[in-house]
């Protein structure tokens, strides 16, 4: 690459940041509408993409290690990240949340505190033994949001957050994939059961995709309660439950 | 304005995040305990204030908008800038954390549903 160009790209880091991630986008919705029918969703193969990119070149700083990308950490560092993720809570009404009644407040604990449960349980099973790495690992498993808010929040290292964003991965990609193949066997039939299904995946665009693919019309059932469910985690990832994994390691 | 809306979502942010900062201080601990959950609820409720005193103009909630709609973006950008190479030893613990959660869930949507149905009756 000419000198010239390499140094517009490093100095304007953040439009460079902009410009390939949306190129990442929408190479992702495209794979996802044609190679998969949609069935995987785009933000799912772009996170994929973000996540294999940071393998091939980088090391501690992933992709921005390149001194070209280095504006890729400033577009996803906790500044923005934290400032685009609070914007998702806007327009969340919550008379909807009041609605969705009681089995909708139940699903969304049983399925945050499932997470965090066994997502902790694995760490603890390969060796992990502090309330950080623990506590992140836990987040992950409810989503690859609540995952890397609650680990850069409560200090956890950047291995154990990749950790988290790919253990939110796995989740997201098997609910999206598995939900239309246990539809039947788990009732999911009604719009009851898929508001206490979104409420105990929690994950967005595992249970939008895998709705969809199901059935289309219990689609808004499953976001009504799956979208309080990354605000939800991040709230009680890095105080409570972090508190309590604090008191036990 | 637009940045009106973005300056409400800052705003709501930075006291979150001193909140949350304020309460790892108080427990003894150099975190942020739940800054963006805070963030999060302050968002909520004082932009709804807004809106019943009809202060909350459409060009100044796509300041707000805006934001939330590049969140998937950033958090492409954000797995990109994470040290995948150093945590590749744990992908099968990653791949467990996931996996097992999602199984477990599964099957807890029909025994919930279940309790949700048998309750509708009873009433």
């Amino acid at each position: 690459m000419s000198p010239i160009v390499e140094k517009v790209l490093a100095d304007y880091g953040l439009l460079t940041a902009f410009a390939l991630v949306g190129l990442t986008m929408a190479i992702a919705y495209w794979a996802s509408d044609k190679l998969t029918r949609g069935r995987l969703h785009g933000s799912a193969i772009a996170i994929l993409i973000g996540l294999i990119l940071a393998a091939a070149i980088g090391g501690k700083k992933g992709v921005a290690d390149l001194p070209v990308l280095a504006g890729v950490g400033l577009m996803g560092g906790a500044m923005l990240r934290d400032l685009a993720i609070v914007a998702t809570a806007f327009g969340v009404k919550l008379e909807e949340f009041a609605k969705s009644g009681v089995i909708g407040a139940v699903s969304l604990l049983a399925g945050l505190f499932t997470s965090f449960l066994v997502g902790g349980l694995i760490a603890y099973a390969f060796g992990y033994r502090d309330a950080v790495s623990i506590t992140t690992i836990g987040a992950g498993a409810a989503t690859y949001i609540v995952g890397p808010v609650t680990g850069a929040a409560i200090g956890a290292s950047s291995e154990v957050i990749a950790l988290s964003i790919a253990a939110g991965l796995v989740k997201a990609i098997l609910v999206m994939v598995l939900t239309p193949f246990l539809a039947k066997a788990i009732g999911l039939d009604n719009p009851r059961s898929a508001m206490v299904f979104g409420g105990l995946m929690g994950t967005n665009s595992g249970v939008m995709a895998g709705l969809a693919a199901t059935d289309p019309k219990l689609v808004p059932y499953g976001a009504m309660t799956a979208t309080f469910f990354t605000g939800l985690g991040c709230l009680l990832g890095p105080s409570l439950v972090f508190m309590i994994n604090r008191a036990l390691f | 304005m637009p940045i009106y809306g973005t300056a409400l979502l800052a705003a709501c942010l930075l006291v979150g995040v001193s909140i949350g900062k304020l309460l790892g201080t108080l427990v003894g601990v150099d975190a942020d305990i739940g800054g963006v959950g805070v963030a999060m609820l302050l968002l909520i409720f004082s932009s709804d204030w807004l809106r019943r005193r009809g202060l909350m103009s459409p060009p100044s909630e796509s300041g707000i908008i805006f934001w939330g709609q590049i969140y998937v973006p950033i958090v492409v950008a954000m797995a990109a800038t994470q040290n995948v190479r150093g945590a590749l030893g744990g992908g099968v613990m990653a791949f467990l954390a996931g996996a097992v959660t999602v199984v477990i869930c599964f099957a807890l949507v029909k025994i919930l549903a279940r309790a949700g149905r048998s309750q509708e009756v009873s009433r």
